[in-house]
């Protein structure tokens, strides 16, 4: 045990002497973190947008009035008749086209209920569902004024388009969850290979495996630091959400944290894995990027929904532990979920977990070969 | 053009308060094999780097092929060659490819390229393994095909960084021959190695000693000054009162 | 005298590269015993298969009388092991790093000082100093440190004095003569021929054979032809022209002098003398002279292979 306690001191000193990378280590989630809650926001500002008013009366004026001054649009022009519609798209400044049926008003007041067309340019499928939303919740949004006033009774305006748990639609409380699982991997996988095959190259290796040290103490020497690290990133970050962002948190931090240590074991067990396959630095870092970094970044859900995507990408995703840790941090964060809804995806991440333990463990050798 | 290839004077280099070269002058004739010894850490690397231009002198002169190491760096750049124990050599491409490539670097164009590409892969027996990845190559193979890659363009001096590190006897002896071959063309040969006997045959032999050099002299007249049978018991006089402790 | 390590018939493969081909040999108690040979002669393969790194193809190998294969476990823990690439921990100080060692081997730095003293106490003036900014010879010092700290009843050194100068080398072997008075068992491999000579006895090894064994006396007692040492200012001149002798056997450059072995065996040095004089070589000096490993080993070597 005294040997195991020497490797673990040796770990942290190395680790704490490279200050470059400890300063990327620290700083990485801080950076990430602004960046996703500042620049990459999916929020618009002024969307171009036309109006097709096929009624021109007092209740389409009123609402295209609405639209118009809101912050995200910014009225473009308005149509004549359907022809145009594809005409104004190609130009590819509007990004949306609003329909009022005929009769607009008179059909609200009479039979309670009126159309309107939202028709959006959807070569950007992002901008067009944002763009979509916000169209709703002005409409929905006029409708309720007008109930108060009493003007219209029941339905109101169709439609009716609801935005729950993240009502602004305000995209760092959906980044937030996945940076996390991006720090996690990058930290915890990452820096574990690296740090393994780097003792390979130095020809360190060689004598840790003729010592009396046992494979399994080089392992959790190994990967214990990177652990610590890791909580004190994911910590960092949520006190970097709740306090800029103001990003919720309705679950319990127990739950979280247990997720959270959950999901760092099979990180770590992964960049076990990769070191025990590779025997150099570059290369190790190769397959981390490439084979775990850029998944969880793209078919995890953390930026593209994995309902969007073909069914080919949506199987992988399904191997993707970073999926289900984002589903439950997201739940746990946003909607206060507790285990009683969350217990299959965090037997799913403990099936992974112990599938890659056992398969590093299996896989790192007592010898050179 | 002088007859001198080499020539220092005062030259030093220091790295914050530490004096890596310490004040050497010393000159190297042209066509001359000159042994550049010193311990590890004596200031060997760093002297070598301020004569191939990639270092700027802190202080004193130097002058290589006639060119100041300070204003015409470039030019000595074009008109040296240069082989390190940690080869140049590209180990995914063939020997062919890789005379291709420097003779390219160092503005060989088509017939002329050509030609010295069939002339040194001759010269070095390697017809047989022309279209082989230089990786596959023996160690002995791989630098004498990197020594001479490192004269294709004709330079008046070569620097070789102790070009014989672990290669058998009889390679190491093919390559001092090789050696003595280039230096009859002409081109002058600067050379370190840790093989004490090979310093025996070299003209003219330095020792460096905390950054200076300590003695310098042909072989035979190093033994005579210090009453010694062998370059590596005057070697071991000398090193064994480095100050420097070896750090 | 008791067999430490025995190898019998032992070959390893990597791919189609035959490292080792069908090694056989003993090493004794207390012995200081030296790998001869340059890099890819497979010493480093044999010394990983000796230490249990490595499993061999063919062929078994025993150390301190356990099976490297099966009793691997055994084994580890008695051994002391330099690794050729071994770097040390660049970005802990010297003592950090003994310190690690130490504890990786269940020991403490005080309890086995003793043993270490003669060479650590050397750097303990340093001992603060991070092991990447240390010299070659020595890094070489500290390696050797660790490799001792838990008292190994045999050492295994890959290349320790390769790439160090030939103070620090000459330093290095009188440490391992120290060792080797403590009872310590050694087994060292070099591509420094000169190095022979520090050994109790020497395997020269090359292209994954062993070429021959014995303690460096008897190795060059071996050498067959008298061999003849030539001098002269235009070294370059008399290798040519020494080999164009119609007589000519084996011409090598060595240090001031240039080896001469003629087919006809002894020969009668005036002859020589002459037929150099005609040809452009003025006054040589000719002795005969005793050969050294080195001229053991290029008599022994087969030629480089041209068909890979």
């Amino acid at each position: 045990m005294n040997s195991f306690k020497g490797f673990v001191t040796k770990e942290f000193k190395q680790i704490f002497r490279d200050k470059r990378t400890l300063v990327v280590l620290f700083g990485m989630p801080v950076i990430m973190l602004i960046l996703f809650g500042f620049a990459l926001r999916n929020e618009i500002n002024n969307a171009q947008i036309a109006v097709l008013d096929l009624s021109k009366d007092a209740v389409t004026r009123d609402l295209t009035q609405k639209l118009a001054s809101s912050e995200a649009f910014q009225l473009n022009t308005y149509l004549h008749n359907y022809d145009e519609v594809e005409e104004v798209f190609k130009s590819g400044v509007v990004k949306e086209i609003v329909v009022f049926e005929k009769k607009f008003a008179q059909r609200l007041t009479r039979e309670g209920i009126a159309n309107v067309q939202v028709i959006t340019d959807a070569t950007d499928p992002n901008l067009a569902n944002i763009v979509q939303s916000y169209t709703g919740a002005i409409i929905r949004d006029y409708t309720q004024e007008l109930n108060y006033q009493g003007k219209v009774l029941e339905q109101g305006i169709q439609p009716v388009i609801k935005m729950m748990y993240n009502p602004e639609l305000k995209s760092v409380n959906l980044f937030v969850p996945g940076l996390i699982a991006v720090i996690l991997m990058l930290v915890s996988a990452l820096m574990t290979s690296i740090s393994i095959t780097r003792e390979k190259e130095m020809g360190n290796m060689e004598i840790l495996l003729v010592s009396p040290l046992k494979p399994i103490h080089i392992i959790i020497g190994k990967v214990l630091p990177y652990l610590v690290l890791s909580v004190i990133n994911v910590i960092t970050i949520l006190v970097l959400a709740h306090y800029i962002f103001e990003v919720p948190f309705k679950g319990s931090y127990a739950l979280f944290f247990g997720e959270a240590i959950l999901f760092i074991l099979t990180a770590l067990a992964l960049g076990v894995f990769i070191s025990s396959v590779t025997n150099n630095q570059q290369t190790a870092m190769m397959i981390s990027l490439a084979g775990l970094l850029l998944p969880t970044v793209l078919l995890s859900g953390f930026i593209f929904p994995v309902e969007s995507m073909p069914a080919p990408l949506q199987m992988v995703s399904h191997a993707i532990p970073a999926k289900w840790f984002l589903i439950v941090v997201r739940s746990i964060m946003l909607k206060g979920s507790g285990i009683e809804f969350l217990w299959m995806e965090t037997l799913i991440l403990v099936g992974i977990a112990m599938f890659f333990m056992t398969l590093s463990l299996k896989k790192f050798n007592v010898r050179l070969q | 053009m002088s007859e001198l290839a080499i020539q220092t004077e005062q030259l030093t280099r220091t790295f914050g308060d530490f004096t890596a070269v310490d004040r050497i002058t010393f000159d190297v004739k042209q066509g001359e094999i000159f042994g550049f010894l010193g311990a590890n850490g004596a200031g060997k690397t760093t002297a070598m780097k301020m004569l191939t231009g990639l270092l700027t002198p802190s202080s004193g002169t130097a002058k290589v092929s006639g060119m100041d190491v300070y204003k015409e760096a470039e030019g000595i750049k074009r008109n040296i060659g240069y082989m390190s124990q940690k080869f140049s050599l590209y180990d995914d491409l063939t020997p062919e490819e890789n005379i291709e490539f420097y003779g390219g670097v160092y503005g060989l164009r088509g017939q002329e390229l050509k030609q010295k590409t069939e002339e040194l892969i001759r010269s070095v027996g390697l017809e047989k393994f022309r279209k082989k990845l230089v990786r596959s190559l023996p160690l002995g193979w791989k630098q004498k095909l990197a020594f001479s890659i490192s004269i294709i363009h004709n330079p008046g001096i070569v620097f070789l960084d102790e070009p014989t590190g672990g290669v058998d006897p009889v390679t190491r002896r093919q390559f001092w021959e090789r050696i003595y071959e280039v230096s009859n063309q002409g081109i002058t040969v600067f050379v370190t190695t840790h093989y004490m006997d090979e310093a025996e045959y070299c003209d003219r032999v330095s020792i460096m000693v905390d950054g200076r050099i300590d003695a310098m002299d042909s072989p035979d007249e190093l033994k005579r000054t210090f009453n010694a049978s062998s370059i590596e018991e005057v070697f071991i006089q000398l090193a064994r009162s480095a100050e420097r402790g070896e750090g | 005298m008791n067999p430490i390590v025995q190898i019998s018939g032992l070959s390893k493969n990597f791919g189609k590269v035959e490292a080792l081909k069908d090694v056989s040999l003993e090493i004794f108690d207390n012995e200081l015993f030296g790998f001869i040979g340059p890099d890819g002669a497979g010493k480093t393969t044999l010394f990983r298969i000796l230490t249990t790194l490595l499993v061999p193809d063919i062929g078994s190998a025993s150390v301190l009388g356990m099976d490297v294969v099966s009793d691997y476990k055994k084994i580890r823990p008695l051994l002391g092991y330099m690794p050729g690439t071994f770097s040390l921990y660049q970005d802990l100080s010297v003592e950090e790093n003994m310190m690690f060692f130490a504890s990786v081997f269940g020991t403490t730095i005080e309890e086995n000082y003793d043993l270490v003293k003669p060479i650590y106490s050397q750097l303990e003036p340093f001992k603060d100093r991070y092991a990447g900014n240390l010299s070659g010879g020595m890094k070489q010092k500290l390696a050797l440190s660790c490799a001792l700290i838990h008292k190994p009843e045999l050492l295994i050194l890959d290349e320790p004095t390769t790439g160090v100068d030939a103070v620090s080398r000459k330093e290095f072997w009188e440490m391992l003569h120290v060792l080797k008075g403590e009872g310590i068992s050694i087994i060292a491999s070099t591509p420094y021929m000169d190095e022979a000579n520090q050994c109790d006895r020497v395997a020269l090894i090359d292209k994954g054979e062993i070429l021959n064994i014995n303690t460096p006396k008897n190795i060059t007692s071996e050498f067959k032809k008298p061999l003849y040492g030539l001098k002269h200012p235009n070294k370059y001149e008399l290798i040519n022209r020494l080999r164009d002798f119609e007589y000519s056997d084996s011409v090598h450059p060595f240090g001031e002098f240039v080896h001469y072995t003629d087919e006809r065996g002894k020969i009668d040095t005036d002859e020589l003398k002459n037929y150099l004089n005609v040809n452009g070589i003025r006054e040589p000096i000719i002795k005969q002279i005793d050969p050294d490993i080195e001229d053991m080993f290029m008599s022994l070597m087969k030629p480089e292979e041209m068909d890979v």
